[in-house]
């Protein structure tokens, strides 16, 4: 099982001190996030991807590539590529160009985006979001996977022996999550490739994410890709830990009563009932993710998002070493031992390349 | 077996608009087994829900009580909507309740519009304020809307024939009938992905 840390890059004011973050400092500190996760132990760090103020998240291959360049192990991953408003050609060039500096540390989640704007900025008609995460990713999919293409469709110009260059890093295309909040439609596009469905699992109910995940399971099966319980399949989650929770409760609960998207509805008491976040000690984070399994079933990764609300950089790296030290490592082994043989980790550059020579 | 749910966004207690509510529940209720059908009739009391309706705006999911309420709506194969007059419309309360029920949910149904005030000044705001924003929701509002001003309650009886008439007409819409089919799940029969790659 993979365990890792995804960030929106929200530029949020801390509301203990009223300091906003300079863009620099925010940008430079995402780097220092990801560097803190390799070094504590965690497979895999994930960017957002955003357009707009107050994000710093534009253009996520540089940051990618420039946290590669300092990492020698972390999987480099995105939550969300926009597969909408951005052109699958540059996404087949763009990824796989990191998949060669990366060494193949490298896969992608793909998401419609939720800032209405972004669609007519980029030309788009946020009302086509579903059809054109569909077509775009069927595009996306051939190129990387054949040369000289033809292709014509509804929403870009058409391709004559087009080769998107470079080719994926030995001719293996980066494994592909979709992530999806509320559209069956997304789960089941990742079923039908066979590819990972990652559930957000932050903003909405538990019942929900069970609901999305049956789904993806099921049409998984039906599209001949393995049994329902071999489908690979990511959660978010979202903690923040003391040694004493009280102390977490009391130092996290001004970042939540401000957070951007939450705050000033309901309590952190309250939203904590309702959703995944658990802000506790790290026992309690423990037991809590555990639980996931029980209605997902055995899952291949789990992404924290630990990075947001205004959070000081100082306080994200001592939060990244207590998931590293004290709750990753239970849980690796915890889940190691629930999770039947039958059930493949999330495939890997390593993995793909192996199973490929098997096959050949 | 015939659902009716009776939204009424009356903020104290005792209030009139769920006096007015009731009634109308219970006109509708009469009109509809004078028919031979049976009735369950579903409150749901916008108050008790105003901090979760406040949270799923902020938040984009209804909190249990409010998730129940929403689909308890959805189901229901009529709907009885009641708000007081606050500032010349309806209630914030009353329009955060159906801003957050999801788009389609009332296309096609029946719907009887009701509304309390506290002089007869307010008595179109059925007409004026409620009937465009049902309209764009395609229900399928009675021809009678009542309006009680606070006047209504003492003296000569002229709420009663307004409430039979309307809760008739909301009961002629229902009979005959299909009952509403259960909410299609799009969980358990997804679009084949074949059909959304042709567009």
């Amino acid at each position: 099982m993979q365990f890792g840390i995804f960030t929106v890059g929200d530029v949020t004011l801390d509301p203990t001190t009223g300091r906003v973050p300079t863009e620099q400092e925010r940008i430079k500190a995402t780097v220092a996030i990801a560097e803190k996760a390799e070094e504590v132990g965690l497979d895999v760090f994930a960017t957002g991807e955003h357009h707009n103020p107050p994000f710093i998240s534009s253009n996520p291959t540089a940051t990618l590539a420039f946290v590669a360049a300092r990492t020698e192990r972390i999987i480099l991953s995105t939550a969300t590529t926009l597969i909408t408003t951005t052109d699958p050609v540059l996404i087949a060039e763009d990824y796989a160009k990191l998949q060669h500096l990366a060494d193949g540390r490298v896969d992608l989640v793909m998401g419609r985006g939720n800032t209405g704007p972004v669609y007519p900025w980029f030309g788009k008609d946020i009302r086509q979001g579903l059809p054109l995460a569909v077509e775009n990713y069927a595009l996306l999919h051939r190129l990387w996977r054949e040369t000289d293409v033809d292709w014509q469709g509804r929403f870009r110009t058409p391709l004559q022996g087009y080769t998107s260059s470079p080719r994926p890093l030995d001719d293996v295309p980066p494994f592909v999550w979709h992530g999806s909040i509320r559209s069956p439609e997304i789960a089941e596009q990742a079923a039908y490739y066979g590819d990972g469905f990652f559930a957000n699992h932050i903003f909405w109910p538990a019942s929900h994410t069970e609901q999305m995940v049956g789904l993806y399971r099921r049409r998984f099966e039906h599209y001949g890709h393995g049994s329902a319980d071999q489908a690979i399949v990511g959660l978010g989650g979202q903690v923040f830990m003391r040694a004493n929770s009280q102390d977490a409760v009391r130092e996290f609960r001004p970042y939540f009563d401000n957070a951007p998207v939450y705050g000033h509805g309901p309590s952190l008491e309250d939203f904590m009932a309702q959703t995944p976040l658990t802000v506790g000690s790290p026992q309690q984070v423990i037991e809590r993710t555990l639980g996931f399994r029980e209605y997902v079933g055995d899952y291949q990764r789990q992404l924290f998002l630990m990075d947001h609300a205004g959070l000081p950089l100082k306080t994200v790296l001592e939060q990244l070493d207590i998931l590293g030290e004290q709750v990753v490592p239970v849980l690796r082994e915890e889940f190691a031992k629930l999770k039947p043989a039958h059930v493949p980790d999330a495939p890997t550059h390593q993995s793909l390349l192996e199973s490929r020579r098997v096959a050949a | 077996m015939r659902t009716v749910a009776v939204v009424s966004a009356g903020l104290s207690n005792p209030s009139t608009t769920r006096l007015l509510a009731d009634r109308l529940a219970e006109a509708t209720d009469r009109a509809l087994r004078l028919g031979g059908e049976q009735v369950e009739v579903v409150h749901v009391e916008l108050r008790d829900l105003a901090h979760a309706l406040t949270d799923h705006l902020l938040t984009g999911f209804p909190s249990g009580p409010l998730a129940e309420a929403i689909a308890g709506v959805a189901r229901a194969d009529a709907l009885i909507a009641v708000t007081p007059v606050f500032s010349a419309s309806y209630s914030g309360l009353f329009k955060t309740f159906f801003d957050v029920v999801e788009p389609g949910t009332l296309e096609g149904k029946p719907v009887l519009l009701a509304a309390t005030a506290g002089t007869a000044r307010h008595s179109l705001v059925v007409d004026v304020a409620m009937r465009p924003l049902f309209a764009y929701l395609r229900a399928d509002v009675v021809a009678t809307g009542v309006f009680a001003a606070t006047d209504d309650f003492g003296g000569a009886d002229a709420i009663t024939p307004r409430v039979d008439r309307a809760a008739r007409e909301l009961a002629d819409k229902v009979v005959g009938r299909l009952p509403v089919a259960a909410v299609a799940d799009p969980f358990a029969e997804p679009v084949p992905f074949e059909e959304l790659l042709r567009g």
